[in-house]
């Protein structure tokens, strides 16, 4: 049969970053994809170690906007394991219980997106209603609805507030309520079956080649999870367990999210419940030399640094891989033999990140041009220009403001 | 925990232990064994197929005598990192891909070129990954003469 080739991005028809897909196509089955990332390279490896110790939490936390707190609580694992210390017992208390609700938003976020990509946008509407309550909770704890900035080596910033608690205790309660009821009805809704089930296997074997991690390799019976593989914070004096499912598929990846909402309600619950007393910073002087490897599980899987320092004030090298980086490459399992139509849910189903798989500068190419702020401007100014010779002397955006600014006056 | 027997460790110290130039365990989680550069394939595929090791990453940092490659390897039932340490010597750096028996190194070797120009011999797909394809030739930014152009 004859061959086809169907470029799918750089600007992906799903998701709101750059990446781009070529898709070999006999028919409607894909038989190769081949995938090209890059878009997103910002150099936050390089940038690391132009910041102190101390600094470091603060921008590795904008790799990503979902998952902000997993990149810094590696950080700080990796700097600990560094210096060889813990952090005190009321700090690790409170990271757990920010890295759940951090889960519990994502994961509440991804499911609604998903409901979305299908065209189930009750789904979505649900789910981003229950997120709300999540992330008022998040502001109240740590001041902040994203970006907590509460991750410090050696311990946290800021004491959580324990008048807080009951407040807190009650609207988790609130969020198991209506977990329950949502991963009920989605769980074993006949349209959501018709659409995610079969689709996108991920073998087992595959699972393992590739690496993944997160809940695309527990949805492949794999229990791989780094809270309890290598537990970190207060995670192995908590009850939970690690949620697998058998299917392989796209449903089995949301069916593991969905469980593990109730898993992270539990865990926060009992944080607050369990949490002592004491002090929350271990107070680092000085970072010895040496190497460091810190991960955590992050709502997508596992996220991976380590640091090396001289003795320094900053780290000399600074490695981070984030989940998506090694759950992308598996779509090379996972979309061969499907239908087009299917690609784009079951690269969804991954939750890709790209802002975290690659961590732009303007530089010189060699050739003498180096852009700068300003010449971006004169860039804008010039394409403005164009626009207007085309369109005569006013922009389609400029014709709409005016109608509507005459309008009003009217 | 610290006093129960790592299996997968010791089974690459049993099988290995000739080719294995140093190892340090830095606490009960995290260990790293040095290998010669010619070595890293054996010892990593024993621990991959073997030992169902899963490898994390690979970290490569620029040093004065040669770029240090690390391969991270963790071993959930030990509650262990270990690391596979070699040293390639520059000008120009070259090791065997890993690529060709696991998958999972592929993306990450082609990343390492790409920021220290690390040539992965064999490697199935050697091709830029992250940086934009009109990045200059022979240009790594992680190595330690790369100087940032004036802006």
């Amino acid at each position: 049969m004859k061959r086809t080739i169907i470029p799918l991005g750089p600007f992906h028809p799903l998701l709101e970053e750059a990446e781009f897909y070529t898709l070999h196509v006999e028919g409607e089955r894909v038989v190769d994809v081949d995938i090209r990332i890059g878009y997103m390279h910002r150099g936050i490896e390089k940038l690391s170690t132009q910041k102190t110790w101390d600094q470091v939490p603060f921008l590795v936390e904008r790799i990503c906007g979902i998952c902000s707190t997993s990149h810094p609580m590696a950080y700080v694992n990796a700097v600990e394991d560094l210096c060889g210390i813990r952090a005190p017992e009321r700090a690790q208390y409170i990271r757990t219980i920010v890295c759940e609700l951090e889960r519990i938003h994502s994961h509440l976020l991804w499911v609604g997106l998903a409901g979305h990509f299908i065209g189930y946008d009750t789904v979505f509407m649900w789910a981003w209603k229950y997120r709300e309550p999540i992330l008022d909770i998040c502001e109240k704890l740590t001041g902040n609805r994203n970006h907590y900035a509460m991750m410090k080596p050696g311990g946290v910033r800021r004491d959580f507030n324990p008048d807080d608690f009951p407040w807190v205790q009650k609207e988790m309660d609130k969020v198991i309520t209506a977990t329950e009821m949502f991963t009920g009805a989605v769980l074993d809704d006949p349209v959501l079956h018709a659409r995610t089930k079969g689709v996108g296997i991920l073998k087992r074997e595959d699972a393992i080649a590739y690496g993944t991690v997160g809940p695309t390799v527990r949805a492949s019976g794999i229990p791989d999870d780094i809270r309890a593989d290598d537990p970190y914070d207060a995670y192995d004096r908590v009850d939970w367990k690690v949620i697998t499912w058998d299917s392989c598929d796209v449903f089995g990846k949301a069916a593991v999210r969905l469980l593990e909402l109730i898993e992270s309600v539990n865990i926060v619950k009992q944080c607050l419940n369990d949490m002592p007393e004491g002090p929350i910073d271990a107070k680092i002087r000085a970072v010895p030399a040496g190497e460091g490897i810190g991960h955590a599980e992050a709502p997508r899987g596992e996220v991976f640094h380590y640091v090396r320092g001289d003795g320094g004030n900053s780290p000399i090298r600074h490695k981070i891989r984030a989940p998506s980086y090694v759950n992308i490459p598996s779509f090379k399992a996972t979309c061969v033999g499907e239908t087009i139509s299917d690609v784009a849910l079951i690269s969804a189903a991954v939750d890709p990140c790209y802002c975290c798989t690659e961590r732009m500068a303007v530089l010189d190419r060699g050739n003498g041009i180096t852009m700068t702020g300003k010449d971006l401007v004169e860039l804008s100014r010039q394409a403005t220009k164009r626009l207007k010779e085309d369109y005569g002397a006013e922009t389609p955006v400029e014709k709409t403001i005016r109608k509507l600014m005459t309008k009003e006056m009217v | 925990m610290g006093m129960e027997e790592k299996t997968a460790l010791t089974a690459i110290k049993q099988k290995y232990g000739a080719l294995i130039k140093d190892v340090f365990e830095r606490s009960a989680r995290r260990v790293y064994v040095t290998v010669d550069k010619k070595d890293v394939p054996v010892v990593c595929r024993f621990m991959y197929e073997e030992l169902g090791g899963r490898l994390c990453t690979a970290s490569g940092i620029d040093t004065r005598s040669g770029i240090e490659i690390l391969y991270h390897f963790m071993f959930p039932p030990d509650k262990q990192i270990i690391t596979v340490k070699t040293k390639v010597p520059k000008p120009s750096p070259e090791i065997e891909s890993l690529g060709t028996f696991l998958p999972a190194a592929i993306w990450i070797e082609r990343e390492l070129y790409d920021i220290l120009g690390v040539v992965f011999r064999n490697h199935p797909d050697p091709r830029r990954l992250i940086m934009a394809d009109d990045w200059p030739d022979g240009v790594y930014p992680l190595r330690r003469d790369f100087k940032e152009p004036e802006r």
